[in-house]
């Protein structure tokens, strides 16, 4: 499912105008990126948290070409899946 | 400082379009409707973000770390998180 799909069902099942549930979407999503821009972390309870987590540099190789190549430091967001959604998403397979 | 859903309701609340009773349920249904998804094992796709994934583990053979007795792990299934590229500039100040 996409963001376009998720404002569609969104706005059926809320009653909430097309874009005025495009804009709850939109919003909600940049208030979390702006957290994690601003280095701070997420934690939406039921669903799950984000954290940054820094990488150092290192040299790596290019896998191609063999070739020699500087590999900056580095921040990416990591995610941890909240209780409830690990539970409910692992309940389908023992389930099964 | 972390970002919780109440202060996520907050900042929509401020924009002055809808009752604060309002946004909560609106965050709440949009919540629901993304975990209700990837209950089915569907992927969510939010571009400018990243992709919440679904991934089948199957079954491993692994040890209990306290008494090293090998036992078999069930097969799991997990939610995992890619960030888009747009997210990973803005993180790294780009």
């Amino acid at each position: 499912m996409n963001k376009s799909q998720l404002i569609e069902v969104f706005s059926k099942r809320s009653g909430l105008k097309r874009y005025n549930a495009e804009f709850i979407i939109k919003e909600f999503f940049n208030a979390m990126t702006d957290a994690l821009a601003n280095g701070e972390g997420v934690e939406i309870r039921g669903f799950g948290s984000f954290s940054i987590r820094e990488y150092d540099g290192y040299v790596g190789r290019n896998p191609k070409t063999g070739e020699q190549v500087e590999v900056a430091p580095k921040k990416l967001p990591f995610f941890k899946v909240g209780k409830e959604l690990k539970e409910r998403v692992m309940d389908k397979v023992t389930a099964q | 400082m972390t970002l919780t859903k109440a202060d996520i309701i907050e900042k929509l609340y401020r924009a002055e379009k809808f009752k604060r009773t309002e946004v909560a349920n609106y965050v709440e249904t949009l919540l629901e409707i993304i975990k209700e998804k990837l209950e089915a094992g569907e992927d969510i796709l939010i571009s400018g973000f990243g992709k919440f994934c679904i991934k089948d583990k199957g079954s491993r053979r692994g040890r209990n770390p306290h008494t090293g007795e090998p036992i078999i792990l069930e097969p799991r299934r997990i939610v995992t998180f890619r960030p888009s590229g747009k997210l990973r500039d803005k993180i790294n100040g780009r």
